[in-house]
């Protein structure tokens, strides 16, 4: 299982799924009808690192962050 | 380590203790840049929250960048609520000389904005509003995107 967090303004709790690859989590969240206006905009880390490839390898216990827009200062 | 302060960061002690850390490193050049909350739009100030493991990653990248320019950062930055005419975020550079500092102060403030994992919110009528519109997409935004 690899655990999904949305950060900063997606307010959605955690969730826990079986993936073998990023491409797996694009799968599966697309059917998330509340996630659809946040995946075009959100970046993505895996275990705390950004991440290009959808077809990044993910194993048991691996943490995918979704990062939408930011403005810090 | 980035310096996260709950609410306003307090910009006088920060910038005391920054010039005394580097009294006598022998940097020639101290450039900071300190962002503060303005009247605008009805606000009664900004929100803001961080992602700290992918900031401090995003931050170690640029103090190493700084360290093969001869220079060093320093950065603090609030978490949680700020009111108008309170600041949010100070980065400093220091250099042997000017330029060094002057370029890399634009430089890391245009990636800070871009890069950093900060979100920003809106305090208005008693609400925290997501600053959608003046928010940047992190490079390589919208992976996960299905094309249908």
């Amino acid at each position: 299982m690899v655990t999904i967090e949305f950060l900063g303004p997606i307010q959605k709790e955690k969730i826990s799924l079986e993936a073998a690859t990023l491409n797996d989590v694009a799968q599966h969240l697309s059917k998330d009808a509340e996630l659809r206006t946040w995946i075009d905009t959100c970046a993505v880390a895996v275990n705390d690192v950004m991440v290009m490839d959808l077809n990044t390898k993910l194993s048991s216990g691996d943490k995918v962050s979704l990062l939408p827009p930011v403005c810090g200062g | 380590m980035v310096e996260l302060y709950e609410g306003a960061v307090p910009v006088e002690k920060v910038l005391a203790r920054w010039y005394q850390e580097e009294a006598e490193s022998n940097y020639g050049a101290f450039i900071p840049f300190v962002g503060t909350i303005r009247e605008e739009d009805g606000i009664s100030g900004l929100s803001f929250d961080i992602y700290e493991p992918i900031l401090e990653s995003w931050y170690d990248a640029w103090c190493q960048k700084a360290k093969q320019a001869g220079a060093i950062i320093k950065m603090a930055h609030s978490k949680g609520d700020v009111l108008l005419h309170e600041s949010s975020y100070i980065a400093a550079v220091f250099s042997p000389k000017r330029r060094v500092a002057l370029e890399m102060i634009d430089e890391f403030v245009e990636d800070f904005k871009a890069s950093a994992p900060i979100w920003k919110y809106d305090l208005k009528d008693g609400k925290r509003i997501y600053a959608k519109d003046r928010s940047t997409k992190i490079s390589g935004a919208g992976l996960l995107k299905i094309s249908q």
